[in-house]
């Protein structure tokens, strides 16, 4: 697929690009679970050699999408004339106006309830918490007026609303500031969450989700603002987009499957070259999204390697490692042949102190022990 | 208010000889705040004369430039005027005074009224409304009483789950419908069927949603009385208290961006202004200049809690200058009074763009809902009092019979077509098949995504296989 795309000319490649984006954003939920059938095949796309930080990814996806569409604002603090707390909408405010980059007094449940009504009259906002853990000021507007609001008015009240932020820890910032939300709001039907880890992710995701009717929660992290990914020509796109609920298999494998999502993505595959040298395959899966969960994927390549290894960065019980668990002993069990290990956060707030505060987030040693745990236990 | 100007009549007696020019301008803005009261009533009958305080101007903080600081010095004291100083917000005078502005003024704001109990006008200071309007509104208050009480006794009888009904505040319900457009969006709390009723949502619509049948168009997801139509304009009534009030904000906000003319208006009871969406709401709609018309039921209870355990302020109508919100207090039994401030305020909020605040005061004839019995925490002779005294539906019938729209006759007809059309509602509305099960999965997203339809699968599987459990489930 992407050899042929580069032979396209400029304005047909465009042209099949947008129209292959716009069918998969389309539909934007996760295909039907296709029982015994491999997973799909690695993406690959035609290479730019160009790289991009996770913040210029997300600062690109919302101008280009506040271009296209006048309905896309933002709403948040600090997002206007600081230029964004993490400086994601730099350049925004000067570019659209104070009426489309509203800086908000201190009151998540405030904007956040305005935004909703927003989303009610038409509008497409998207709201900037400074880290998902404020959101917890503004919760009750997102599941009981966002999140249930199309299924209460049986269809007439529909809320293409976006609320996005740094999610999960970050670097000494203590209990308050590093909580992971991705169960949390994972549990709620309604709600559609993403959880980014590259570039592309962020730009493709933040564009699927700005475009989706569906109130949409993007987790993003705030360590991986400044990382850098290489990106495809077709990922600089401003018609690129990703489908929500389709994970992505990061690095395929034999051996052991590894899922995880956001930072951990990166982690898992520092674990896999770490296990490669030690005679491990490992497959690792980018969930790329929380709700709706990919457990198609998952399965497919569990029923492939059958071991499983889950990765988060929240506590284990209750987490998204407990859904994983759940689904594919529902649905492979019979191809598993070790208990499946949950990675997890420690069950504690987060404490501050630098030694203290790596103990309790997982570290790529961990994944790489629990993958020789579960491949030795078979001998 | 009153008691600060008494004070300040003094504090500028004592301040005059040492005034300067900026004191001559205070003491013009004060007098004039002063004669307010005297001039209130003079209109000339087609629209009421509204004041409001002299707003002197406000030194505007925008810019949207950059973070930089670009203030010059010279203006921080203008004149080197040792009395004032241009703080961020404002110029402020000094003062050598250590004052405390009031809790609670001298006198309560005054309360618009047009009729007086008996239904007379007390003053021309009102909106004229011709006969078709009169009558229609009053038919549709009586309706809406109807409806209330039949479905109240409904519930009792244990035909529907819950009710809440609206005894007493008919005029508030009617009146601000009448006075909006159609074009208006609603954002109601859950005592305003009436202006549902009033936009044309019929006494079977009504039925069904309590009934949760095939024919609700919220397809059986709510409780009753929680109603909603987006052909009404109408925005789905929520179970969460005082949500509405910045959805109302945000979507007011988005019709100014879109540059309709229409404006939004929510209705909220005393009880919801306690909370923080309240306050956050009030607020960025004075900020964001958003075209909104914030109405609060002030009917005197929260369930079981009273106004006087509620706040200690001087009701709601303060609170609007608090937020820089223009507000005014109306009797909310009073069907003119309400058709006249809101149709005013609908003026004011669309051509300035700004939000307006209405408090009416009320009272809350009937119990909180179907599931509170209020005689144990007021008096009955109180309930009794406030649902016979002041029936806003007699007063308001008063005027018309005085105005020569409406007879005894008329009355007796309209009582007994509105019970039996109500009844006729139930009887029908009970009798309807419940939602499918397919509405189980629906609208939960835009698209069912496949773990949903999965379970519906499984589910009709089930069914399939153990009918004689689920008997009575349309398929």
């Amino acid at each position: 697929m992407g050899f042929v795309v580069v032979l396209l000319k400029r304005e047909e490649k465009r042209m099949f690009g947008f129209i292959r984006q716009r069918a998969a954003c389309r539909g934007n939920h996760a295909s039907s679970l296709e029982r015994g059938i491999r997973a799909t095949a690695l993406r690959t796309f035609s290479s730019s050699g160009k790289e991009m930080t996770v913040r210029d990814a997300l600062n690109s996806a919302l101008d280009e999408e506040m271009s296209a569409d006048p309905k896309v604002f933002l709403m948040g603090e600090e997002v206007g004339e600081y230029q964004g707390a993490y400086k994601i909408s730099r350049g925004l405010l000067k570019k659209y106006g104070p009426e489309r980059v509203r800086d908000t007094p201190i009151t998540e449940a405030g904007f956040t309830g305005i935004g909703v009504g927003a989303a009610y009259y038409g509008l497409k906002p998207v709201i900037e918490f400074m880290t998902f853990n404020f959101s917890m000021q503004a919760i009750d507007h997102i599941i009981n007026s966002a999140a249930k609001s199309n299924y209460m008015s049986a269809g007439q009240i529909s809320v293409p609303i976006v609320f996005r932020g740094p999610n999960g820890a970050a670097a000494g910032v203590g209990a308050q500031h590093s909580q992971c939300f991705a169960a949390w709001y994972g549990s709620c039907p309604g709600l559609k969450v993403l959880v980014p880890y590259s570039s592309e992710d962020a730009r493709g995701l933040l564009k699927a989700a700005i475009r989706d009717p569906d109130p949409v929660v993007f987790l993003e992290n705030e360590l991986l603002y400044g990382e850098s990914f290489p990106v495809s020509a077709e990922a600089l796109d401003s018609s690129f987009c990703l489908p929500i609920g389709k994970a992505k298999i990061e690095r395929e494998g034999n051996d052991v499957t590894i899922t995880a999502f956001s930072k951990m993505v990166g982690y898992a595959l520092k674990a896999a070259e770490i296990l490669a040298k030690e005679g491990i395959s490992a497959e690792v899966i980018n969930l790329r999204s929380i709700r709706p969960l990919d457990t198609s994927t998952i399965n497919a390549s569990v029923r492939k390697t059958n071991r499983l290894v889950t990765v988060e960065e929240g506590v284990p019980q209750h987490g998204v490692g407990a859904e994983i668990c759940a689904t594919v002993v529902e649905e492979s069990f019979y191809y598993l042949d070790a208990p499946i290990e949950r990675i997890a956060g420690a069950d504690v707030p987060m404490p501050y102190a630098a030694n203290l505060e790596r103990i309790a987030v997982p570290q790529v040693d961990d994944i790489v022990r629990a993958a020789k745990r579960i491949c030795y236990r078979s001998h | 208010m009153a008691l600060c100007l008494s004070k300040s009549r003094k504090f500028l007696a004592h301040l005059k000889p040492k005034m300067g020019v900026l004191g001559m301008m205070n003491l013009s803005s004060w007098s004039s705040c002063l004669s307010r009261k005297q001039a209130s009533l003079s209109g000339n009958g087609r629209i009421p004369h509204a004041f409001f305080w002299n707003r002197p101007p406000l030194f505007t903080s925008r810019r949207f430039e950059s973070v930089k600081a670009d203030i010059q010095l010279g203006s921080l004291r203008p004149a080197g005027d040792p009395q004032v100083l241009n703080f961020p917000g404002g110029i402020v005078k000094f003062t050598p005074e250590l004052k405390f502005l009031s809790d609670f003024p001298e006198e309560r704001i005054h309360c618009y009224r047009v009729l007086d109990d008996s239904g007379q006008p007390i003053s021309n200071n009102f909106v004229q409304i011709d006969k078709d309007v009169a009558v229609k509104m009053y038919k549709d208050m009586v309706t809406f009483q109807t409806m209330d009480t039949i479905f109240y006794e409904a519930q009792r009888q244990g035909r529907i789950s819950f009710y809440v009904t609206a005894i007493g505040e008919e005029a508030i319900n009617i009146a601000s419908a009448a006075a909006l457009t159609m074009d208006d969006i609603v954002f109601p709390q859950y005592r305003e069927a009436g202006v549902l009723l009033w936009r044309g949502f019929t006494l079977q619509e009504f039925a069904n949603q309590c009934f949760g049948n095939k024919g609700d168009n919220g397809k059986g997801r709510q409780m009753p009385a929680h109603y909603g139509s987006n052909k009404h304009n109408y925005v789905t009534v929520a179970s969460t208290v005082a949500t509405q009030i910045p959805h109302a904000v945000g979507a007011a906000y988005s019709l100014k961006m879109d540059g309709r003319d229409a404006c939004t208006i929510t209705y909220f009871g005393d009880g919801g202004t306690s909370t923080g969406d309240f306050h956050a709401a009030l607020n960025f709609a004075a900020v964001m200049e958003a075209p909104v018309i914030l109405f609060c039921r002030n009917n005197g209870w929260a369930i079981s809690t009273p106004v006087s355990d509620q706040f200690r302020s001087d009701g709601i109508v303060v609170r609007g200058q608090a937020y820089g919100v223009r507000s005014i207090r109306v009797d909310g039994n009073d069907t003119l009074a309400v058709f006249s401030a809101v149709h005013v305020a609908r003026k004011m909020a669309i051509s300035e763009s700004r939000p307006v605040l209405i408090e009416a005061l009320t009272y809350r004839a009937g119990h909180h809902s179907t599931s509170d019995d209020s005689s144990k925490y007021r008096p009955i002779e109180e309930i009794e009092w406030w649902r016979a005294a002041q029936d806003p539906v007699a007063r308001f019938r008063k005027w018309l019979e005085g105005q020569g729209w409406w007879t005894a006759q008329s009355e007796i007809e309209l009582r007994d077509r509105a019970r039996q059309e109500v009844l006729h509602a139930i009887q029908v509305a009970e009798k309807v098949e419940k939602p499918p099960i397919r509405e189980i999965f629906t609208d939960v997203y835009d698209v069912p995504p496949s773990n949903l339809r999965d379970q519906e699968k499984s589910l009709r599987g089930t069914i399939e296989r153990h009918p004689q459990d689920y008997p009575h489930f349309p398929l």
